[in-house]
């Protein structure tokens, strides 16, 4: 039997174990739109393009699986342009589809037409123009395919009006073959083996992970031989929850795992850039060296021998030249290299290790992630430590993007994977609220909640309403300090505090706005205030958007300054 | 340093400029880029001449690898291979010039294409240097335009 472009749509969707789609009409998708009344799957009205590929990525981070998100041609389809890029740079599974003028118009300027395939080209794993109904089925299956596979990421298929209308016999592909796309997943054997014998040998190893810790789920096995090794591990932002940052002791209290180092990078903490800078061994995992982590890229890591794996060949030695790269899967390789430190554990080595974990007790002791909170004015850090402090350990937080997202990776302590959504590569202002309703999309009861500033929560506070209307009950908790705090930050300490359009001294009123858009809005202006409005926002089964009034002029440190070390520090 | 790469892509809209975007997107400079089908239907062998230290040469040749509709790189750093550019070149030809352009045709393995009263044009086929060298040579007479194909790439075959 034949079936039109827009059956065969769901049809592939329904193969692909689609729920969920976030989207938004127009012209040239409308027999799609049309079609989906005939068919069981969730679709989610956003508000703006934008806000339908941050959901969509908020959804595959918070899952693992691939998010989808359908919008229609020209401004449609541009507007999605950031949320691709945002999903690009961390690697994230995502099919988008755009629709798309009729073929015969395309080239024409023909109203609402945009050549959205040349326009993301450079910032898609791959993308797709479907010419032909016929080749739809094998286009959509190959998108999935590729989008989940290797170094996930964003793939976008752009549907012709007048092929979405034709029909055919629909056939899925059982198999996907492409030439040109065979990622090596398997860890080459000889590497592995030259990986463990400079870790046996380490004397102060330092463990790096990255985001492909997550994407692979081979949270579990980095642990594992962290232990084994009593190897110090550290994480890049996008890496946080890969590692359990906190562990329950005797007595059930929450305390640092005895081998986190916490985040590295420009607002690391001092002890883990310390002890990237005199490591001997440092072993990348899934990790990119971005310049946000590494500083001055001459001086990074400079007593050290080098291990990295990556999936993606592209990513070793591109910025740092690595002594033994390892191409494959992070939790194939980490399962190896377990398997080794099994079969010849390294004979005394709590003893041997003693000497570098100390010195790291000692940096983390001088130095210790800190602030003060006074008994006038909330702390933005205060905050974020209470709603650690409140939220359930399978809490989903997403930031917005600045001063919010780095209090946040500093003073929430994750413990498992999947649980930070957070705009990493791209660092898009505009991402947490969104990002927040897809998550929240996938995990109707579990609390979650987006810290966001008063300057990037503006971006996209429009979705509000899309969390309104679908029952999505997230928590917005605005660190308001009436500035664009980062940016303020460094007009500060580089700019002779020339704080030149940085200051939002006219912002809406938050909690006005929040009723506003049926949701809850809730104002702390006192310390005091901050845990009863916590657990008033957290108990209650709507959205719930909180103005935190914190101080204005509060900074993020430890700060690195852009081309220093990152032993060079500004500590206060 | 100056290299030649072969890549071998599928024969598709918009390969080429997912070839060229890379370049351009990450700052790399093509200094010639051919392409054309092979003689497997779908296929395509595009071959491009481009600058850049070990490093950046790493790393084009790993991106490239790393494009859907890219089937192989050819890096020809380490093996032996042949490399060809045909140019067309119009030179002025004068009556008492004529001689000299032929004889130079002559000693290159040139070929007059075109004849007009004031003009040859001029076929050439060659490596980099006999290209420059026969430009050079006419250039003297009165070189008036060129066309340039840019470089196409074979690694040699084993002998054995």
């Amino acid at each position: 039997m034949k079936l039109t472009g827009a059956q065969i749509f769901f049809e592939c969707l329904k193969k692909e174990g689609v729920e969920i789609i976030f989207g938004f009409p127009g012209g040239a998708i409308l027999d799609i739109y049309h079609e989906m009344r005939n068919h069981p799957i969730r679709h989610i009205l956003v508000r703006h393009e934008q806000g339908a590929a941050h959901m969509a990525d908020g959804y595959a981070r918070a899952t693992g699986k691939v998010g989808v998100c359908l919008v229609t041609s020209g401004p449609g389809a541009t507007n999605t342009v950031t949320g691709i890029a945002t999903a690009y740079m961390d690697s994230v599974p995502m099919v988008v589809f755009t629709g798309q003028v009729p073929t015969p118009l395309i080239g024409n300027d023909a109203f609402q037409e945009v050549d959205i395939v040349g326009i993301t080209r450079p910032c898609t794993k791959h993308n797709y123009l479907v010419k032909d109904v016929k080749d739809l089925a094998r286009v959509i299956r190959e998108a999935f395919y590729l989008a989940r596979t290797g170094r996930p990421g964003p793939v976008l298929v752009d549907l012709p009006k007048d092929v979405i209308q034709s029909s055919t016999e629909f056939r899925y592909p059982k198999a996907v073959h492409l030439r040109g796309y065979r990622p090596t997943v398997d860890p080459h054997q000889g590497q592995i083996l030259r990986a463990w014998e400079l870790l046996k040998t380490a004397k102060r190893p330092v463990f790096y992970a990255g985001g492909g810790v997550i994407i692979s789920s081979a949270h579990k096995e980095l642990l594992r031989l962290a232990e084994r090794l009593r190897a110090p591990v550290t994480t890049t932002l996008m890496g946080l929850g890969g590692f359990p940052a906190v562990i329950k002791n005797d007595k059930g209290q929450r305390v640092l795992h005895p081998l986190w180092l916490g985040m590295l990078g420009m607002h690391g903490t001092f002890r883990a850039n310390m002890a990237v800078q005199n490591c001997d061994v440092l072993f990348a995992i899934g990790a990119r060296f971005d310049d946000r982590v590494t500083g001055k890229i001459s001086g990074f890591a400079p007593k050290a021998k080098i291990i990295h794996i990556d999936v993606d060949p592209t990513s070793i030695s591109k910025n740092v030249v690595v002594d033994i790269p390892i191409v494959g899967d992070c939790k194939k390789a980490l399962q190896q290299l377990n398997e080794l430190a099994g079969k010849e554990p390294i004979a005394n080595v709590d003893e041997i290790r003693t000497p570098w974990l100390e010195q790291i007790r000692q940096w983390r002791e001088t130095y210790p992630l800190a602030y003060k909170q006074e008994k006038e004015g909330i702390k933005p850090q205060f905050v974020v430590e209470k709603i650690f402090e409140l939220a359930a350990e399978d809490a989903i937080i997403t930031t917005e993007v600045g001063q919010n997202q780095m209090w946040t990776a500093q003073y929430f302590h994750f413990t498992k994977p999947r649980t930070l959504l957070t705009s990493g590569g791209l660092g898009t202002m505009g991402y947490g609220l969104p990002a927040a309703i897809g998550a929240q999309a996938a995990f109707p009861d579990r609390l979650v909640i987006d810290v966001a500033g008063d300057g990037s929560i503006q971006m996209n506070i429009q979705e509000m309403i899309t969390a309104v209307c679908h029952e999505l009950p997230v928590k917005v908790a605005i660190l308001n300090n009436r500035f664009l705090g980062m940016v303020r930050q460094w007009q500060e300490l580089f700019y002779s505090k020339n704080y030149c359009a940085t200051c939002l001294d006219a912002s809406p009123d938050f909690v006005k706005l929040a009723d506003a858009y049926g949701a809850v809005g809730l104002r702390a202006t006192k310390p005091e205030e901050v845990e009863p409005v916590l657990r008033e926002a957290f108990s209650t089964k709507r959205p719930v958007m909180i103005d935190f009034w914190v101080n204005p002029e509060e900074g993020v440190y430890p700060m690195v300054p852009a081309g220093k070390n990152i032993s060079e520090m500004l500590l206060v | 340093m100056r290299h030649t790469i072969g890549v071998l892509v599928e024969n598709q809209p918009g390969v080429l400029s997912r070839v060229a975007g890379l370049f351009s997107g990450r700052g790399f400079n093509i200094e010639s880029l051919t392409v054309a089908e092979t003689n497997e239907p779908g296929l395509s062998r595009i071959t491009l001449v481009t600058m850049g230290d070990q490093h950046i040469l790493e790393q084009i040749i790993k991106q490239l690898n790393k494009l859907i509709n890219v089937i192989k790189v050819y890096d020809f750093r380490d093996t032996e291979f042949v490399e060809r550019e045909m140019a067309l070149i119009k030179v002025r030809a004068e009556q008492h010039t004529r001689a000299e352009v032929l004889r130079i045709v002559d000693i290159f393995r040139a070929k007059v294409v075109d004849v007009s009263p004031h003009f040859y044009t001029i076929e050439v086929t060659g490596d980099d240097g006999k290209i420059q060298a026969i430009l050079e040579l006419l250039g003297q007479i009165g070189v008036v335009e060129v066309a340039r194909t840019g470089k196409a790439a074979l690694a040699r075959a084993k002998k054995h």
